[in-house]
């Protein structure tokens, strides 16, 4: 698994478009704290955006120079208005952020599970986007997030998503991890072993809007966002990452988000017209979301399992 | 608060047009325990066939014909290609794909129509008010209600009192069982699919009327809100998720046009938060009897 970040790291110190593998860590980030919910538990989240949203937010609005403030958030808190944190304390807050609300959300929500779980985090995201874009005492309301501080580049967030990729291994192989697999394979099998399914999943579910939470504060230090940015796009986008790189494996999660943002990044400079052996390729845009809707339709017919077939990333496959 | 005729008709007919997606919806997840998230961009496509019917000038009774063409091969065409190869698949991956199915139909109106879209503007005529004893009432939102009506009646004859209506009822009350006893699946399904497509179409010709404007994003929200809505009613049960329809719609219809607008931004909020509170009480929904279906989750 760390090999793979390193593998990362390389590659891209050697790269002219840092932008776009920049982008793809984030992404790794958001796709690594969606799978530590559904991947460990099976059941379907599309609410994770609100707590990648939430993080943005937080770490936005506390990381503009006080003396920005008034520029693009008129109406914030008083006491919102004049702190101001600096880069590191700025993303643990969006993490906490992210990981309080997974709290509050959770509480009621773990109960409910398949179809029921989707719709209900779904409303989730809709009432978060509904609030972020109105209520501006929070945020920028329906402005755009500009004067973060840009410090995410390469390092930040290729230690960011070896933060998260840590941090979801350790929690996969640790007794929870375990427990939650035992209750998705066989959830009346796992309570009778005496494993509380509820609270295990909340747990899951913390975890994954930490993951979140931190993701959206490394998104806000990259690039100047709005509440568009952070809505049913961004969702079906990493949902299909962790679908297509399999949903079952941190490493299916892994894969996937670099795959797609291979992908996006290619095809997004090939809307303005790329430079390909042979001539120029130029696709209209748009072409973006329906490779992609089409790759997860097809994946999901042919493999439902994802690329990589729900297995870990091991050594012994370079042995063989 | 300032509540006029208009508003409550307007609420009227968007109830009524709510219940219509809401059938749609719940006689798919009857058949297929599908929830079809892009019925939306069904009702997208159907639009921009107005549109386009426009654009050419067509006759307004072949815009509409060509509305319901593109809206059926269209639901034809995905349970051909999407769901029945997912037959098999739990609720939540058929969930995942009918999202990539209604991003990828949305992304192809916007690569080929161009995101500031077109205007429907056909059966316009509708939109003037019709004076009722002193009071302004669109005659969209009249012809709303009385198509709603009168396509929920077919329905229910369609229902009732056809072998196909009775073979999806029993496909709906329990799939294995009635295979068994002799319906056939593929058919069932695409009957479903179809009557569900019809009334995508129906929807399509009304909402462009009163909202002429069609984008991409066009039945986006509206999908949304009357997926909430299924769900406060009951998707096990058509009657139930109608009448969810129903109520989400008049509330949404009403609240929007009767509350001032700092007050009616956050509709949205109120109304997610009411559905997942009907999720945490009430799981099968509002308007369903305690204990009657199994939860099939």
């Amino acid at each position: 698994m760390l090999v793979l970040g390193t593998a990362v790291l390389g590659e891209i110190a050697s790269s002219a478009t840092q932008v776009y593998f920049i982008e793809a860590l984030v992404s790794v980030v958001i796709v690594v704290g969606l799978y530590v919910f559904i991947g460990n538990t099976g059941v379907l989240s599309f609410g994770h955006i609100s707590f990648v949203a939430l993080g943005a937010w937080t770490a936005g609005v506390l990381s503009v120079p006080s003396g920005e403030k008034p520029a693009f958030m008129p109406s914030l808190f008083g006491f919102l208005r004049h702190a101001t944190v600096g880069n590191v304390p700025s993303l643990l807050l969006a993490a906490v952020a992210g990981g309080v609300f997974a709290l509050v959300v959770g509480l009621p929500l773990m109960r409910l599970t398949g179809l029921a779980a989707g719709i209900a985090t779904f409303a989730v995201l809709e009432i978060t986007n509904n609030i972020l874009q109105y209520y501006e005492k929070i945020g920028p309301g329906q402005n755009t997030f500009s004067a973060v501080p840009e410090t995410t580049g390469v390092w930040q967030a290729a230690i960011g998503a070896l933060i998260a990729v840590a941090a979801a291994f350790v929690y996969q192989r640790s007794r929870f991890g375990r427990m939650l697999r035992a209750v998705r394979e066989d959830a009346p099998a796992a309570a009778a072993a005496g494993i509380s399914i509820y609270r295990q999943r909340l747990g899951a579910f913390v975890l994954s809007g930490l993951v979140a939470g931190f993701a959206g504060g490394l998104e806000v230090h990259l690039l100047p966002i709005s509440y568009r940015d952070l809505y049913l796009d961004l969702t079906f986008l990493t949902l299909a990452m962790l679908v297509i790189g399999g949903v079952s494996s941190l490493w299916g999660a892994v894969v996937g988000a670099l795959a797609i943002s291979a992908l996006d990044s290619f095809l997004a400079s090939a809307e303005n017209g790329v430079g390909i052996p042979g001539g120029t390729l130029t696709v209209p845009s748009g072409t973006r979301v329906i490779v992609e809707g089409v790759l997860m339709a097809l994946v999901l017919i042919v493999r439902p399992s994802g690329l990589t077939g729900g297995r870990e990333f091991s050594l012994r496959w370079l042995r063989r | 608060m300032t509540v006029s005729w208009q508003t409550i008709a307007d609420a009227v007919s968007l109830g009524g047009i709510y219940a219509l997606m809401a059938v749609g919806i719940g006689l798919v997840f009857g058949v297929l325990r599908l929830v079809n998230f892009a019925y939306g961009q069904l009702i997208m496509s159907g639009a921009f066939a107005l549109a386009l019917a426009a654009q050419w000038n067509w006759p307004v009774w072949a815009g509409i014909l060509l509305c319901f063409a593109v809206v059926l091969a269209l639901s034809l065409l995905m349970d051909r290609l999407v769901f029945r190869p997912l037959r098999e698949q739990s609720p939540a991956v058929m969930l995942v794909a009918t999202f990539a199915v209604a991003f990828l139909l949305q992304s192809i109106a916007l690569l080929w129509f161009g995101a500031l879209g077109k205007i429907a503007s056909s059966v316009a005529g509708l939109n003037t008010p019709w004076v009722i004893g002193g009071v302004d009432i669109r005659k969209i939102s009249v012809v709303a209600v009385i198509v709603t009506l009168a396509c929920l009646a077919a329905l229910q004859l369609l229902l009732t009192r056809t072998s196909v209506g009775l073979h999806m009822r029993a496909a709906a009350l329990d799939f294995a069982t009635s295979r068994m006893l002799g319906v056939r699946a593929n058919r069932v399904i695409a009957s479903a699919v179809l009557v569900s497509g019809f009334l995508a179409a129906v929807v399509a010709v009304l909402l462009t009327v009163q909202f002429p404007l069609v984008t991409p994003s066009f039945a986006l929200r509206d999908t949304i809100v009357v997926l909430a809505g299924v769900v406060l009613g009951g998707l096990n049960r058509p009657v139930a998720a109608t009448l969810g329809g129903f109520t989400i719609g008049f509330a949404s219809g009403f609240l929007g046009g009767a509350l001032p607008t700092n007050q009616s931004q956050y509709l949205d909020s109120f109304l997610f938060a009411a559905v997942i509170l009907v999720l945490l009480v009430r799981p099968n929904g509002l308007f369903t009897r305690h204990g009657g279906t199994a939860q099939r989750l």
